[in-house]
């Protein structure tokens, strides 16, 4: 027994301890209660990972019988295999330095015990996730993770903008809930069974049309969990949260969810064919589409933010390619940089008390150097400029998409280009340049650069991690060959955004706006998001609340049965009396509604079904 | 024809429950006059006692199951079932109004009386295996609740409750009479098995049986407020007291479909392929209807009277199924139901004040900063509603909508899940108001949690994470007992 229960319920104390006691507890005990947990936690998954050694086959620990239904036995089974080990890896170890970090980001503000009580929380949802040997436990991990993001988005709930970003956070993802509550539905009744084990191996048996309809179900779940194309417009939004928030939860871990989940079915998807070349398509188009949108965006947050849709967009792009080892290395080394991306930006936020809109910075390098340099890693990381961790991850993706269809690969390469260029271009307007705002900029404490630093050399050298190879046990590495142009192409492409950014914003930087003018509406498009909120607003939400509104509140409630849209007792009072009650009409029209509803009844029962005899 | 028309001690064992809640409802009645006005208060004790020794009555009488008083009355591991929960849900009760009459100055022994009788008439209803008995057991349940729902004389609202209630129920119960006399001249009997063989042989012209089926169905119906039938349920959860609107969502709710479940199931079930359609589109309507009006609601009260028709809603599609799981799943989904209601009705209560003035939305604003437990409570209730696992409520649906696909109910099941994602956003508007919201004038005024409503808080919060963590024990007892043959 490596007694695996252990990785996720210590965090689970920590949140009972912090979120019961929390309020009476000194500051000193509350970080030593969120930190202590989230540390053994990950102690616990390297102590594991050694013991268990090559790990060739998944290792199994089953605790109790959860439910049986019928044929149907969910039980509470925790296992790890390879996939699981680099997952639990990247959650226990990011997460821990992000707590790290956090407890110096927040130690100004209020709800300091609450907010590392909901973060406790959500690191025992996403490892119940990862560790779960079921769908069932994935499902409690994934609905779990949820409810932590909605409450950790909505942490400062003074702001408006940010318990309406956690409200729309929790919709969209109710969606993509819809998807996979079906999907595991379909599960059940085709295989009899939830637990991996079962489920996968039996897979090639089943028919290929249900096994398509479940993995776009799956996917239908994934998309809304990791942002993908068309429900990716909460992520976003999300970034109203606490900034480690948005590293841990909306970047390095949470919405990657989705990716381990296809990567988890991928037996599915292999005798899936259109659902997994549907997984591709999302992936590229959500890849380009937000890179696009992540070109013209002011708030560094949201830079980044759009830039992790993007960037999850290529992991989906590599599991439709059928290469899900470089889905999931691209993963780990985008937790590495994207967590140091949103890290960094916080310390910048943080230096310059609050400030976020890229055109009131410029000029930091000199002023807090530590922060500059770090995320100068986490920049030639995501840009691709070998060898750095992003680089060796892109490329395996960019290969397979190659592979897959050489026309994938070329908007994957220009997807790479524009990549560079925004983040570069956040990187020249808040580091080089004149300062433009009347900020005092302070460097941040250790307590929030030391964990800056790790991630600095991780994405410095996460690349060299042969994450495929280590997969391959799961999943086959493909025989593409390694084809140096390919590369090259790829590589020149990140150079060239790189320079383009260099050229519009630290050479000349009076030509951003010349070409943002010159282009007119296409840039208005790509600087408004596409108007794709607008467009939801106008085509989804508008209607259902007009339609419940009217339609079936007014019409059907209030005005063809009630007759009192002001609530029951208006009449009651303006009338009085129980005799002129009974003659207002309201029940006589209930009545009336009884005998109409009875003669469809009638006739539908008695009359219609099966001939009379 | 039994040999002797006294029944023997074991048929009274069986009968055991009901007979201690009428002897408990009557001494109440004859013991309020001549107590003196502070012993009256322990009425109240008085009927928990009685509630408490009838739910151990009803688990002994399991162990010796088996028909009484000629067929008319059966206890079987379904019969069990609901008269557990409405007993549980009559406890709940107590512990909720207990404090509440309190508040309302308005406690009095016949309260604790009609309560009684109203749980008498629906543990008749469980064990009913007789259509006479069923409509003795719906008129006992009824009329109780009808003047529970009118309980608080000089409220307005109340009174419009109660009269809605009782015409529009009376209105219905003739339906469910007429469709009993219907199958009495159909099959000769109101015995449900003795119909059933009838209906199965075809010694029961078809037509008649199809014609009595739609009249029960409407009745029935019409007492778990399933669309087209529902228009009742949102005036009356709105003006009865809240207390009273969350028994009434539970308990009377729950016993109905007992009784829907059981008479379809059996005397109807020969005629299934007919009336299986109307059931289809029945659920569809009522969690359409439930869910997109409880969107706009901006009353606590009515909101809840609202997703209860949606509830009742995906409870129908478990019937769809007609199936054992369909059958175990309906249970199953009424227990967690009737907890998560129950505990939310109580937190309504609470928030209210006197008079029930405050019981808007808004009015939570802030809870979790001024009574964290109380809206850590209503959080588990609304999550548990909206269907997240590790609650009840999850495993409710998922046992439904398992049971719908394996009955090939794919369009009934899709259109079910979608509908629960809808829902989820109007719950959501509670959880908000309360956790990320500054507290205002309601909350800052509130006093502290009364016990009773300690109690009616705990208890259900406690039985929806058993339900959702351990849920085998109850689903196995409700599968096992969810066989009609």
């Amino acid at each position: 027994m490596q007694h695996l229960w252990l990785i996720p319920v210590l965090p689970l104390l920590g949140f009972l301890l912090n979120g019961l006691f929390g309020r009476r507890l000194a500051k000193g005990a509350v970080t030593a209660i969120a930190l202590g947990s989230v540390l053994l936690s990950f102690a616990w998954v390297v102590k594991t990972l050694v013991g268990l050694g090559a790990l060739e086959t998944a290792y199994i620990e089953r605790y109790f019988t959860w439910f049986q239904s019928g044929d149907l036995r969910v039980g509470a089974d925790l296992s790890v295999d390879r996939l699981t080990a680099v997952m639990l890896l990247v959650v226990t170890g990011v997460g821990s330095l992000i707590h790290i970090y956090a407890v110096g980001y927040m130690t100004h503000e209020g709800g300091y015990y609450r907010f590392f009580a909901y973060l406790n929380l959500f690191m025992f949802f996403m490892l119940v996730l990862v560790l779960g040997a079921n769908f069932l436990l994935l499902f409690v991990g994934w609905e779990g993770v949820g409810l932590c993001s909605y409450l950790l988005i909505g942490f400062y709930f003074l702001k408006k903008s940010a318990t309406d970003a956690g409200k729309k956070a929790f919709i969209v993802n109710r969606i993509g809930d819809f998807g996979f509550s079906l999907a595991m539905l379909l599960i059940v009744i085709t295989f009899g069974s939830l637990d991996f084990g079962a489920v996968f191996p039996a897979a090639a048996s089943k028919p290929e049309s249900t096994l398509t309809l479940i993995g776009l179900l799956l996917l239908l779940g994934a998309c809304g969990k990791s942002a993908q194309a068309p429900l990716y417009v909460w992520l976003p939004d999300a970034m109203e949260g606490p900034t480690p928030v948005s590293a841990l939860i909306h970047a390095a871990t949470m919405v990657t969810a989705g990716v381990y989940m296809v990567a988890r079915s991928s037996a599915i998807y292999l005798h899936a064919h259109a659902a997994q070349e549907m997984v591709a398509y999302i992936g590229l188009g959500t890849a380009v589409f937000a890179a696009t949108i992540g070109l013209a965006q002011n708030d560094i947050k949201k830079v980044f933010a759009y830039s992790t849709v993007s960037q999850l967009g290529y992991m989906f792009l590599g599991l439709g390619a059928g290469a899900f080892s470089a889905g999931i290395f691209h993963l780990v080394t985008h937790a590495f940089f994207k967590a140091l991306l949103f890290l960094g930006a916080g310390s910048v936020i943080h230096a310059l008390e609050g400030e976020q809109d890229l055109r009131h910075m410029g000029g930091l390098r000199t002023r807090i150097p530590v922060t500059f340099w770090t995320l100068a890693c986490a920049w030639v990381a995501i840009a691709g400029i070998p060898p750095f961790a992003g680089f060796h991850s892109k490329d395996a993706i960019l290969l397979a998409a190659h592979h897959h269809a050489p026309w994938m690969y070329w908007v994957g390469v220009l997807t790479a280009a524009m990549t560079a260029f925004y983040v570069s271009r956040a990187m020249f307007l808040a580091f080089f340049g004149e300062p433009r705002g009347h900020h005092h900029p302070h460097e941040s404490p250790p307590v929030m650069t030391a964990p800056l630093a790790v991630l600095a050399l991780l994405s410095l050298a996460g690349g060299f991690l042969d994450v495929p190879k280590f997969l391959e046990p799961l999943f086959p590495l493909s025989e593409g060959a390694h084809d140096f142009a390919l590369v090259a192409i790829s590589v020149v492409a990140g150079l060239a955004g790189i320079g383009l950014a260099a050229l519009f914003y630290v050479v000349k930087p009076g030509l951003a706006d010349a070409v943002a003018n010159a282009l007119g509406g296409l840039y208005t498009l790509v600087y408004n998001k596409y108007f794709v909120d607008e467009l939801y607003d106008a085509a989804v939400v508008r209607p259902v609340e007009t339609g419940s509104r009217e339609a079936l509140w007014k019409g059907v409630d209030a005005g063809l049965i009630d007759g009192a849209a002001n609530g029951v007792a208006s009449i009651a009072r303006a009338t009085g009396g129980l005799l002129r009650l009974i003659q207002s009409g309201n029940i006589r029209s209930y009545a009336t509604w009884v005998v109409f509803g009875s003669i469809l009844v009638l006739v539908a029962i008695g009359l219609v079904g099966g001939g009379a005899r | 024809m039994p040999a002797s028309l006294w029944p023997s001690w074991a048929e009274m064992l069986r009968f055991l429950p009901e007979i201690i809640l009428t002897v408990a409802g009557t001494l109440i009645m004859m013991l309020e006059p001549v107590l003196g006005s502070r012993s009256r208060r322990g009425l109240g004790q008085f009927a928990l006692a009685g509630l408490s020794a009838a739910l151990a009555a009803a688990v002994v009488a399991d162990g010796s199951p088996g028909p009484a008083f000629s067929n008319m009355l059966v206890v079987d591991g379904f019969a069990t079932f609901f008269r557990v929960l409405v007993l549980a849900v009559g406890i709940l009760t107590v512990c909720s109004s207990y404090p509440y009459l309190n508040r309302e100055g308005a406690s009095s022994g016949e309260y604790w009386a009609l309560l009684l009788f109203s749980i008498t008439g629906q543990c008749v209803m469980a064990s009913a295996n007789e259509l006479i008995m069923v409509f003795i057991g719906i008129e006992i349940s009824s009329i109780s609740s009808y003047v529970l729902a009118g309980y608080l004389r000089d409220d307005k609202r109340a009174n419009e409750a109660a009269l809605k209630y009782f015409l529009l129920g009376s209105f219905a119960t003739a339906f469910l009479l007429y469709g009993i006399a219907l199958v009495y001249g159909a099959a000769k009997s109101t015995n449900l098995a003795v119909v059933r063989a009838a209906v199965e042989k075809g010694e029961a012209p078809l037509l008649l049986v199809g014609i009595a089926a739609a009249l029960m169905f409407v009745g029935f119906a019409f007492k778990v407020s399933g669309a087209p039938f529902q228009m009742w349920a949102p005036d009356v959860y709105q003006g009865a007291p809240a207390p009273v609107s969350a028994f009434l969502s539970a308990g009377p709710k729950a016993a109905a479909f007992a009784v829907f479940l059981r008479v379809f199931m059996t005397a109807f079930q020969g005629v299934s392929d007919r009336w299986a359609p109307v059931v289809w589109i029945s659920a569809l309507l009522s969690m359409s209807i439930g869910n997109f009006a409880a969107l706009r609601q901006s009353n606590l009260k009515r909101m809840l009277a609202y997703s209860s028709i949606a509830h009742a809603g995906y409870v129908l599609v478990a019937m769809a199924a007609r199936s054992q799981s369909g059958s175990a799943a309906v249970m199953f989904y009424l227990a967690a139901y009737a907890l998560m209601n129950m505990g939310a009705f109580a937190v309504v209560a609470h928030v209210a004040g006197k008079g029930e003035r405050y019981v808007e939305i808004q009015d939570l604003a802030g809870l979790a900063q001024r009574q964290p437990l109380t809206a850590a409570a209503l959080a588990v209730f609304l999550l548990s509603l909206i269907g997240v696992p590790l609650t009840g409520g999850f495993f409710g649906k998922f046992y439904i909508f398992k049971a719908a696909l394996e009955s090939r109910l794919i369009w009934l099941a899709v259109l079910g899940l979608l509908n629960s994602a809808v829902a989820a956003y109007y719950y959501l508007r509670i959880l908000v108001v309360m956790y990320m919201e500054e507290p205002g004038e309601v909350t800052n005024g509130l006093g502290p949690l009364p016990l009773g409503l300690k109690a009616a808080l705990a208890m259900p919060v406690v039985g929806l994470l058993v339900l959702g963590i351990f849920p085998s024990g109850l689903l196995d007892y409700a599968v096992k007992s969810a066989k009609f043959w």
